[in-house]
């Protein structure tokens, strides 16, 4: 025990339930105090039991694990606990061909001049500063966002309430008869409720993206703020990045800042096929996607393999409900969809839309609203 | 009075392997914490990691029963609790009704009680393992339930407690020891996560994974299983396959390459009866190309 010399075992214990929640753990009051106990329980004398109290009781999800072991093999020294492979996929190798910048496309200043200009598109896994963004935009913005009309799709649940139709209710019917003495009367029918419809956005955050990347994120803020449980954000680029938990913050500016720091491939390359692929083997296959409306917000710029990205969106819609992709290219003058990405995914989608103005995003919500 | 398993993680570990469980160090001091602090255990990790059968293994060390809630979508609390049987109950009224001829204003209560009675109710999962405590509750595939599903699982494992208007109260006299599963396939509520204990469980190595089918399926052939292992761990690795196999994987293909009487693995008829590992026709393809590797060295 390197660091907690001197020190009692409630201090050491809470000191390291602290330096977890400093690694960004979700550790909360009452899980320290659960470790707390877990460590009474087994006792301090074994190393590796004070290792599975914390886990058990300091991680939420195989993403904390790795932060976890790091935190726990700082405070208490020694060697890690285990090499384990993780869940995670290994993150891809990096690919050393330059992204050529797609001519004449996402010029900045042509459509909104909110966005600001598209990074290198160097495959670098870096942090945008999505601080940096001046005020009056991000007033201008907040703004405009705000108007955003949203309709959560839906889908019969298997719940049920009363109604004048459908089936017998029979908890209802007896009831009704008890009020009567034991008299029959009407019968009651109940029947089945409406629930919301899964939302999915996969947000293409890749170089040739970089000028919407900002405002369709933003996009995703507001659908997560409509429905928080019903609605999940990924992002694609060159790897697959959860950014639901994120995008829960109420405050746009600090979810968006939140994203940014959590998305590691910022304006790096196009892997939207693996990317895809991995969502579908991670989440998609498991429930997530099933009977969800996905909508893909992305210009299709796939550098790897367009095959790929056509046999992956064709698994994709085999289990979501409704496959909407969102073109920000799409709405300018002269557009085609000619790109093999494009080419390969269009037999698979159901909507093909623009996405490149605040009109354009009022159209997304809409499809899903219909969906 | 605890069981002499539980005296400590080791013990534990121990006895759950005389089921043909066997728990690593982590997933046994682990499932010891959760029952030491009366706390849920949420295991999460890839299907056939045996999430589900730690529940049942932990029930038959226990001697005690294993009541099981499947979840699905838009399941509701009706369905996890309890349920009135109407249509006996409007036969009991009718029966009332024609042995009495008019029943007067004062009876109604009494009808009530005779109606709202234990002989009507049907017990679902949740409330028959509050009430036949000690026991182990399986809360599989939490995930496919809803928030308000949760949040109402979440009340019944704070409290050990469920309050029904027609009964009242109905307490756990010992606290069930629950297992949740879940596949991941959303997040759950922090709120739930943070009344539990929580474990990630990994796939075996390959070590373990051939004492796993050697405790389980002592009938397989040493030499069956451990190429039946091998050929498993080198397709988990591969990360292009759509759906990895399992343990539960492993040993139904173990179990159906026996009953053919197999002792080797034999190209044909592991071809023939791959269907009991692999699930998908684009995994079908990877197999035979491993299988071809393996069998040519």
């Amino acid at each position: 025990m390197t660091q907690v010399e001197g020190w009692s075992p409630g201090q050491a214990l809470g000191g390291f339930a602290r330096a977890c929640r400093a690694a960004g753990l979700p550790v909360s009051a009452d899980r320290e105090r659960t470790f707390l106990q877990a460590c009474a329980a087994t006792g301090l004398g074994d190393r590796a039991r004070v290792y599975w109290a914390g886990r058990a009781t300091l991680t939420a999800g195989p993403a904390d694990l790795e932060p976890y072991d790091r935190v726990f093999t700082g405070w208490f020294g020694g060697r890690p606990m285990q090499a384990v492979s993780r869940d995670e996929p290994p993150a891809p190798t990096a690919v050393q061909a330059s992204l050529d910048e797609p001519s004449g496309e996402g010029e900045p200043g042509s459509e909104d001049d909110l966005v600001r200009v598209a990074a290198s598109a160097q495959e670098v896994l870096r942090h945008r500063d999505i601080a940096g963004l001046a005020p009056a935009d991000r007033a201008a913005l907040r703004r405009q966002f705000g108007t955003l009309r949203l309709r959560h799709p839906t889908r019969p649940a298997r719940r049920h309430t009363r109604s004048r139709r459908g089936e017998v209710d029979g908890r209802a019917t007896v009831r009704a008869h008890l009020r009567n003495l034991g008299e029959p009367t009407r019968i009651r029918l109940r029947d089945k409720t409406i629930r919301r419809r899964r939302v999915i956005l996969l947000v293409d955050v890749s170089g040739s993206m970089g000028s919407y990347a900002d405002s369709l994120l933003r996009l995703a803020h507001t659908v997560v703020q409509e429905s928080p449980h019903t609605t999940e954000v990924f992002s694609i680029g060159t790897r697959l990045t959860h950014l639901t938990r994120a995008l829960r913050e109420r405050d746009p500016d600090r979810a968006l800042l939140a994203a940014g720091e959590t998305v590691p491939d910022w304006s790096g390359g196009t892997r939207l096929g693996e990317a895809i692929d991995v969502f579908l083997r991670r989440w998609g296959r498991r429930g997530m996607a099933r009977g969800a409306v996905v909508v893909v917000l992305s210009d299709g710029w796939e550098r790897q393999s367009p095959e790929l990205l056509g046999e992956q969106l064709r698994r994709l819609r085999s289990l979501a409900h409704r496959v909407i992709w969102a073109n920000p290219h799409r709405g300018k003058e002269g557009y085609a969809p000619v790109q093999a990405g494009i080419v390969a995914v269009l037999p698979h989608v159901d909507d093909f839309v623009a996405g490149h103005s605040l009109a354009a995003f009022q159209e997304i919500l809409d499809r899903v609203a219909s969906a | 009075m605890p069981h002499p398993a539980l005296a400590s993680p080791d013990t534990l570990r121990d006895a759950l392997a005389q089921t043909a469980y066997l728990a690593d160090d982590g997933l046994a001091t682990v499932t010891w914490l959760a029952h030491a602090l009366q706390r849920p255990l949420l295991l999460e990790g890839e299907p056939g990691t045996g999430k589900t059968a730690l529940a049942e293994a932990m029930a038959q060390l226990m001697g005690v029963p294993l009541i099981r809630l499947q979840c699905y979508e838009g399941i509701e609390a009706s369905q996890a609790l309890y349920d009135w049987d109407f249509p006996r109950q409007i036969l009991h009224l009718r029966a009332v009704e024609a042995l009495a001829g008019e029943a007067r204003e004062g009876q109604v209560a009494e009808l009530e009680a005779e109606l709202f009675d234990e002989r009507f109710l049907q017990a679902r999962p949740v409330l028959q393992a509050l009430r036949e405590a000690p026991c182990v509750l399986l809360i599989d595939e939490i995930d496919r339930a809803d928030d308000e599903f949760e949040a109402f699982l979440l009340e019944v494992l704070s409290t050990w407690s469920v309050s029904i208007p027609e009964l009242g109260l109905v307490a756990a006299s010992t606290p069930p020891f629950v297992v949740l599963t879940s596949n991941r396939t959303r997040e759950l509520h922090d709120a739930l996560k943070r009344r539990c204990l929580y474990h990630w469980i990994e796939h075996p190595g390959l070590d373990r994974e051939l004492e796993i089918v050697h405790a389980r399926l002592p009938e397989v052939q040493e030499e069956l299983a451990r190429e039946v292992v091998t050929l498993v761990q080198q397709l988990r690795a591969d990360e292009t396959m759509v759906k990895p196999p399992g343990v539960a994987e492993t040993l139904d293909w173990a179990r159906a390459l026996t009953a053919l009487g197999q002792s080797r693995l034999d190209p044909e008829v592991a071809a023939a009866t791959m269907g009991a590992a692999v699930k998908y026709r684009e995994d079908a393809e990877r197999v035979r190309v491993a299988l071809d590797r393996m069998l040519t060295r």
